[in-house]
């Protein structure tokens, strides 16, 4: 792993198994997400910070870049047709974007009852809920949940398209970077992956820590990973004004 | 592959008998009970489809729960596709075709610049016509559709495989002139459709082409 710069880290924060988080990070940051324990998932969502209408697209993310997952390399784009983060390193190859969050139903079928009232903070959560909890502190709701990235988990497919989800995928450690290329609004639930295979409830703790990035230069490798990736970026540009 | 069954349905019966052109939306309300036929008049073409629940916009068609819950990247018989709110809004209860895609989206002119070239941008698009209906529609209207609910989308008819070791390719066409699939709502449902214009890629020979729509109580 890339040690962060001490003198660019801006804040650390652990977001514990099976809760919620949000905030913005301004185009030129980074975020690491390091799996504490092992068998995290961190399901995210991102919006434009400054006009959350656009906000991450599965299809065009996974199309255009002619993969069913995400990996270093890769970007994840708005449908706008620009490119709101760039996976600039990651210690697993994988990371799910197709299964989208659990529900309360899901999760009550699966492993049973928690409420507060008896368990406190140690009540079962499910990633819908976290994600519209977050949404909603921004004026956002249902209507601006759409499929989003479940980092951390890797879930693959046979030849006629039946899933089945890899456990033991995220060992404690596992990490992934993400560098933001517009002011971003970022959401995310550390609840279990909705095909998670495993009987009992075992979110995992997650660290998040930001910092200041190096500067994406003409041959950074998002940028060049593909055509696609190049005129994304340049849409990203023309919009954030900084086009050359 | 998905296994194919054909329908028993007369289109001489149904209550609705529509034909889309290429290019253009259509939106319609099928209650629950009805049966929706998508007919790809021509073959490869691409079928851009959303579903709304009649009563509340909130509740609308959700890729990844479809995914999740199915347990399934592709659409055929017997796929039961699921609302944001986890319940199920329709069951594919006739296929001629075998396979419909629930990851490739819908085409806009922003995602033409990424894929094809900068200068795309002004070639018509799936995403211009699922706005040029929720601003004209009356059951967009009554709703209250903006940008907003435009979610990923199913394609009917198209085939985007995936390989087990997560490459993702645009194939040619499995649908032929003639080919159809059937749908039987489980709720009230919003049917908004965007009859592909895509010139840019060989998923529909370069010719997008008219669609037709039957629905039987």
């Amino acid at each position: 792993m890339n040690a962060i710069p001490a003198d660019r880290l801006l804040w650390e924060e652990s977001l514990p198994g099976g809760n919620h988080w949000s905030g913005r990070l301004r185009r030129g940051t980074a975020l690491r997400l390091t799996d504490l324990q092992g068998g995290a998932n961190v399901s995210a969502l991102f919006y434009n910070a400054g006009q959350p209408l656009e906000r991450y697209s599965m299809p065009d993310t996974l199309k255009s870049q002619h993969t069913g997952f995400l990996t270093a390399g890769h970007v994840c784009q708005s449908d706008m047709g620009r490119v709101l983060c760039s996976i600039t390193a990651d210690s697993l190859g994988w990371h799910d974007s197709w299964c989208g969050v659990s529900d309360a139903a899901m999760v009550l079928a699966r492993y049973g009852e928690k409420r507060y009232q008896q368990h406190r903070n140690a009540m079962h959560r499910n990633g819908r809920d976290n994600l519209l909890i977050e949404l909603a502190k921004w004026g956002l709701g249902a209507r601006d949940l759409v499929p989003g990235v479940n980092f951390f988990s890797k879930v693959v497919p046979d030849a006629d398209g039946a899933l089945s989800h890899v456990g033991g995928h995220s060992v404690a450690g596992s990490f992934v970077d993400l560098r933001f290329e517009m002011d971003t609004l970022v959401v995310l639930s550390s609840a279990p992956h909705p095909l998670d295979a495993r009987a009992d409830y075992a979110p995992a703790d997650v660290q998040l820590a930001a910092w200041r990035a190096d500067p994406v230069g003409a041959d950074d490798a998002c940028r060049t990973q593909c055509p696609q990736n190049g005129r994304a970026f340049t849409n990203t540009e023309r919009y954030c004004g900084a086009a050359a | 592959m998905s296994k194919l069954l054909e329908s028993t349905l007369n289109p001489a019966h149904a209550v609705l008998d529509q034909t889309c052109l290429a290019g253009e939306p259509w939106m319609a309300t099928v209650r629950a009970g009805q049966t929706l036929r998508i007919l790809d008049l021509e073959g490869n073409q691409a079928v851009d489809t959303l579903f709304y629940s009649a009563l509340d916009a909130q509740e609308r068609y959700s890729a990844a729960d479809t995914i999740a819950r199915n347990g399934q990247l592709y659409l055929g018989l017997g796929s039961r596709l699921y609302s944001s709110a986890g319940r199920v809004m329709l069951s594919i209860t006739a296929d001629t075709c075998g396979r419909h895609d629930t990851l490739g989206g819908a085409c806009s002119s922003e995602s033409n610049t990424v894929r094809y070239a900068l200068d795309k941008r002004a070639m018509h698009s799936c995403r211009d016509s699922f706005m040029h209906a929720i601003c004209h529609c009356h059951e967009a209207g009554v709703l209250g559709l903006g940008k907003r609910d435009i979610a990923p989308n199913i394609n009917f008819f198209m085939n985007v495989p995936v390989t087990p070791e997560g490459h993702l390719s645009f194939a040619d066409g499995i649908s032929g002139a003639g080919k159809y699939v059937e749908l039987k709502a489980e709720m009230d449902v919003v049917v908004l459709i965007s009859n592909c214009p895509q010139l840019n890629n060989p998923c529909n020979g370069y010719n997008p082409t008219p669609i037709r729509l039957l629905v039987w109580d």
